[in-house]
């Protein structure tokens, strides 16, 4: 039995049937862009073990496809354990061997890289400066004590709790919050005569302006914009009242409990990071008499005061600043090219493609020359035939 | 004697060659436009030919590179452009606009006839109505245009275009335009000298002042619509100052700088005479305008010479021809007389990749950059592969196969080539982000390779199907050296195209730092390695043979050309050229082409002609 397992896990079969899944999987997922832009495919085709249709909606769902993390685990068990099951040593195997070993790197350091890699960006003013990095795909609702002498206490609640309702409970605040409602993605409207809305909280800017939760957004440059409902209910007494949170709100709202002062906000989750970047200057090149783009630029100071760095840095087009795990690319502009969108990456995997890169092409050239070069003496010992 | 028979041919295909080479002679009395068309000039970012903004811009407007006059007479680009630059009225009434969709006729009330070229002067009457409907067009994404909306844009494009060409060189309508800038001149110093004393606020004289306002002005205006920068950046001490300059901005500056630029005053002169029809004054000064810019724009002016020379000669039109008749040649070497023919086509082939390579080289000099930066190019390099692997496949095996699938796959890519530069400069300025040449040079070279490959096994794959059904000539001998050819092509596409993906990753992680996006582009190149890994097991698990292989390469075609085309027309991703709306039913075609292809190849093997006497099982299932 446990043979006949084995068989099929390292099996060729399962190999051409995993290939052939692969393709129909991206090539399906590469039209599914058209409908549902490039990040909704990428979470429900590439990055998930199944895809369901239908798609949206409540109701019965059911598995038309095998995603990418299934197919890539699969292909992944199907060549280690191909490679240990048929691992002959013998020069004309060598080229076989080192694709499959390389692949077996690659397919990893992707798995590796989806489950680990953290993207976010950092957008700066001209003369700003910031210590930490935002991510443009998640919300967190930030409870901020006023009260320190110097430093702020700040405590960031993620989306994906928020988004499980409920009550939130922590050593560090001396209240309660309850998640009324919570929206993935959201629209808010002033309430005035004409709309039938309904004023989102009692307290705040949400007594003044009505929610409503709208479809995610499937464009590549738009991002959801998330909003809740919460209540502060300090223990043992009643309720403050609720306050709507919405990161297109731009001030922070205040509210007073246990003697102290605190602030509330949704905003994109951010990354503090133990150093900071200052923008210098962001420059915005265009060739002569058109507007197409001839290079970003942005000048920036690197200031770490744990390590004693203090330098400039110019991070432009295809020339990221690499430090202390994370990398900074030029990645846009905004404000008439008065600021700049550094994109940040933290990638604890990045270099498993360019290894997986060497040791495959290594594999195909060494095995395609074994190939060229037995066809070849074949040929010598045959009169050519026109 | 039978030596040389193999040389006659390519022989003949050489003069024919050389007669492009040779430089055009004009009639006593006629415009030299094409020595004007030497000139170099800034525009879109670059320094080029005034010819190949003649050709590019009539290829906008008009969809070809020439243009026939009702009367029958046929105009060149550099004498449409002249007549555009210089003499409007007579320009308005040339039928250059190229109008395809019946509902913008329509929009003007006309039905759709025989004609589909229409003048400015008929158009102008609906000038504000085509802006208007082209703006709104203009909001809409690309993709979701309907025929009616990119028709009208097109149209509005062409417009503005022909307008900014028009008011290039001089204000519209001008008469006399040599003395209005000499006029000019000589006003300046009183002008000049009546805005210093207005600054000053003392007395100035108040109609000189105003005289002198009205025209600077008037070229201020002339400056915002040109479209090409004549003027070149003047030298101090070895150094350029500032940008090219359109002659209307040139005449602005000259009242801070050192007066008037002899060149705004050439190109002045030039379009007075042309007007006048006064043809040996045009042709003198143009020759002192080339002298001025050989002797203070040397660099500028040996590049526009030689751009020049590239479009006259239009090597990939040249190519296109040789490979025809190489493929003519090939086929006859099958028919009979082989020995002769087959040497003759390679000689042919070689002829035809020299020319081929020539234009590759001087587009990558003249851009300053590797082969591949656009889909144009993509398709004049994927031509380029297939030829070489064709070449190289002869060698070895000497059927005329390698060179049948070369000079076809040649002559198709050179096709679409031709057809992809109907949006203008191919030698247009690259995005931020695309600005380095190493990956330029390595990811998208390796991966355009990848292409040629796979469609050369396609081809070898058509040639299998094609012989083995519909002719006797697919013998057990060839049809396995057939396989071994397709085999090996499909390992060298395998090779190519992963390291192309892998290295367009490595670049994504340099510049994105993301090396995988399932962007569209991405994706396609990934269906390419994935098929070709699944060719190969199969083939090496014995789930396939030698018909199963062929079917299977057939497939990679659809897969290939989605991966090069298919994917720009789905309008998402970094990687997204806009929508080619024209390109989508060829598309469609050539799948559908293939998929029928796949059909007849499964047909039991008593139906093909090749096996049908082979029945006692010489031939693999």
């Amino acid at each position: 039995m446990l043979h006949r397992i084995l068989d099929i896990i390292s099996s060729l079969k399962l190999t051409i049937v995993c290939l052939s899944a692969a393709i129909v999987l991206v090539f399906v997922g590469t039209l599914a862009q058209v409908n549902y832009g490039i990040h909704v495919v990428q979470e429900r085709y590439f990055q998930s073990m199944f895809v369901w249709w239908p798609m949206e909606g409540a109701g019965a769902k059911f598995p038309v496809l095998p995603g990418g993390h299934l197919l890539g685990a699969v292909l992944l068990i199907n060549l280690i354990a191909a490679h240990i099951r048929r691992f002959k040593w013998g020069w004309s195997k060598l080229g076989i061997q080192l694709t499959h070993l390389g692949l077996i790197v690659m397919l990893a350091g992707g798995l590796f890289t989806d489950l680990f890699a953290v993207e976010s960006f950092m957008r700066l003013a001209n003369g700003e400066t910031k210590n930490y990095s935002e991510d443009s795909a998640r919300a967190e609702l930030a409870v901020i004590d006023e009260s320190g002498a110097e430093l702020d206490q700040v405590n960031a609640i993620p989306e994906s709790r928020l988004r499980k309702g409920g009550v939130i409970e922590h050593a560090s605040l001396p209240f309660r919050i309850v998640v009324k409602h919570f929206y993935q993605n959201s629209q808010l409207q002033m309430l005035n005569g004409k709309t039938k809305l309904e004023p989102a909280a009692t307290q705040g800017v949400g007594a003044r302006v009505g929610v409503i939760g709208i479809p995610r957004e499937t464009a590549a440059n738009a991002r959801d914009s998330a909003s809740a409902v919460v209540e502060i209910v300090p223990p043992g007494s009643q309720p403050l009242g609720t306050w709507l949170v919405s990161d297109q709100l731009g001030a922070p709202q205040t509210f007073f409990c246990a003697g102290k002062k605190w602030r509330l906000a949704m905003r994109m989750a951010r990354y503090y990071k133990p150093y900071s970047l200052t923008l210098q200057k962001f420059t915005h090149e265009r060739y002569a008499g058109t507007e197409i783009a001839k290079n970003f630029a942005s000048k920036v100071t690197l200031a770490d005061a744990e390590r004693g760095e203090n330098r400039d840095v110019l991070i432009y087009m295809n020339h990221p600043l690499r430090y202390r795990g994370d990398t900074f690319y030029q990645s846009g502009f905004e404000k008439n090219d008065e600021a700049t969108v550094l994109q940040v990456v933290r990638n604890p995997s990045f270099v498993a493609p360019y290894i997986a890169c060497v040791i495959v092409a290594a594999g195909l050239l060494i095995q395609f020359g074994w190939h060229f070069a037995a066809f070849s003496r074949r040929r010598k010992n045959i009169p050519a035939t026109a | 004697m039978k030596r040389y028979l193999p040389w006659i041919a390519p022989v003949l295909a050489a003069l024919w060659l050389a007669s492009g080479w040779r430089a055009q002679k004009i009639a006593p009395g006629d415009f030299d436009t094409a020595a004007f068309g030497k000139i170099p000039v800034f525009v879109g970012g670059r320094v080029k030919p005034l010819d190949t903004v003649a050709r590019n811009s009539l290829v906008i407007i008009h969809g070809k590179q020439t243009l026939r006059l009702k009367d029958g007479v046929t105009l060149d680009a550099m004498r449409w452009l002249s007549d555009t630059m210089f003499n409007n009225a007579v320009a308005d009434s040339h039928p250059a606009f190229v109008i395809n969709n019946p509902d913008v006729l329509g929009m003007f009330g006309w039905r759709q006839e025989e004609r589909k070229y229409f003048s400015f002067a008929e158009v102008a009457p609906f000038l504000k109505k085509i802006d208007e409907q082209g703006e709104k067009a203009a909001g809409i994404e690309s993709a979701q245009r309907t025929p009616f909306q990119t028709g009208v844009m097109n149209l509005r494009n062409a417009l503005d275009l022909y307008e900014r060409l028009k008011n290039s060189i001089q204000p519209e309508g001008v008469a006399n335009f040599s003395s209005e800038i000499d006029a000019y001149e000589k006003a300046m110093p009183a002008g000049t000298d009546a805005v210093l004393h207005q600054q000053k606020g003392e007395k100035f004289d108040a109609e000189k002042l105003n005289a002198f306002a009205a025209m600077a002005a008037r070229y201020e205006k002339l400056a915002a619509m040109a479209s090409v920068r004549v003027v070149p950046p003047e030298q101090h001490d070895g150094a350029m100052q500032g940008d090219w300059q359109p002659v209307g901005a040139s005449l602005v500056q000259s009242i801070i700088g050192n007066g008037i630029s002899p060149v705004a005053k050439i190109y002045a002169q030039l379009g007075d005479d042309y007007r006048a029809g006064d043809a040996a004054s045009f042709n003198r000064r143009v020759s002192e305008l080339f002298s001025w810019m050989a002797e203070h724009q040397p660099r500028a002016t040996g590049r526009a010479k030689y751009e020049f020379l590239f479009n006259q000669v239009a090597p990939f039109y040249q190519a296109m021809t040789l490979y025809v008749l190489a493929f003519v040649l090939v086929c006859g070497s099958w028919l009979g007389w082989s020995r002769t023919l087959n040497r003759s086509a390679f000689l042919v082939l070689l002829l035809a990749l020299a020319v081929h390579t020539f234009g590759l080289v001087t587009r990558m000099i003249l851009q300053g950059r590797p082969p591949v930066t656009n889909l144009y190019s993509s398709a004049i390099f994927i031509g380029f592969g297939t030829v070489v692997l064709g070449l190289m496949l002869e060698r070895i095996y000497c059927d005329g196969i390698g060179m049948a699938c070369a000079s076809m796959i040649g002559f198709i890519t050179l096709i679409i080539a031709h057809h992809l530069a109907a949006s203008g400069d191919t030698l247009e300025m690259l995005q931020a982000v695309l600005d380095t040449n190493i990956w330029l040079a390595t990811h998208v070279v390796v991966v355009t390779l990848g292409y040629s490959a796979m469609f050369f096994a396609g081809m070898l794959a058509i040639l299998y199907v094609v012989r083995g059904v519909f002719t006797r000539s697919l013998t057990k001998d060839s049809a396995a050296s057939l396989t071994r050819m397709t085999y090996g092509v499909v390992c060298f596409a395998t090779l190519f195209s992963f390291v192309g993906t892998v290295l367009g990753g490595i670049w994504a992680d340099q510049s994105w730092g993301r090396f995988w996006g399932w962007d569209p582009k991405e994706n396609g190149a990934l269906l390419i390695v994935l098929w070709c890994a699944l060719v190969l097991h199969a083939r090496w698990g014995g789930f396939i043979r030698q018909r199963g292989l062929m079917v299977m390469v057939l497939f990679g075609n659809v897969i290939t050309s989605f991966s090069w085309f298919g994917v720009n027309m789905l309008g998402v991703g970094l990687h997204s050229y806009g929508f080619m709306q024209k390109a989508f039913p060829w598309l469609v075609g050539f799948v559908v082409s293939q998929l029928a292809l796949m059909a007849i190849a499964s047909m039991p093997l008593e139906r093909w002609r090749s096996f049908a006497r082979a029945a006692d099982g010489v031939v693999e299932k």
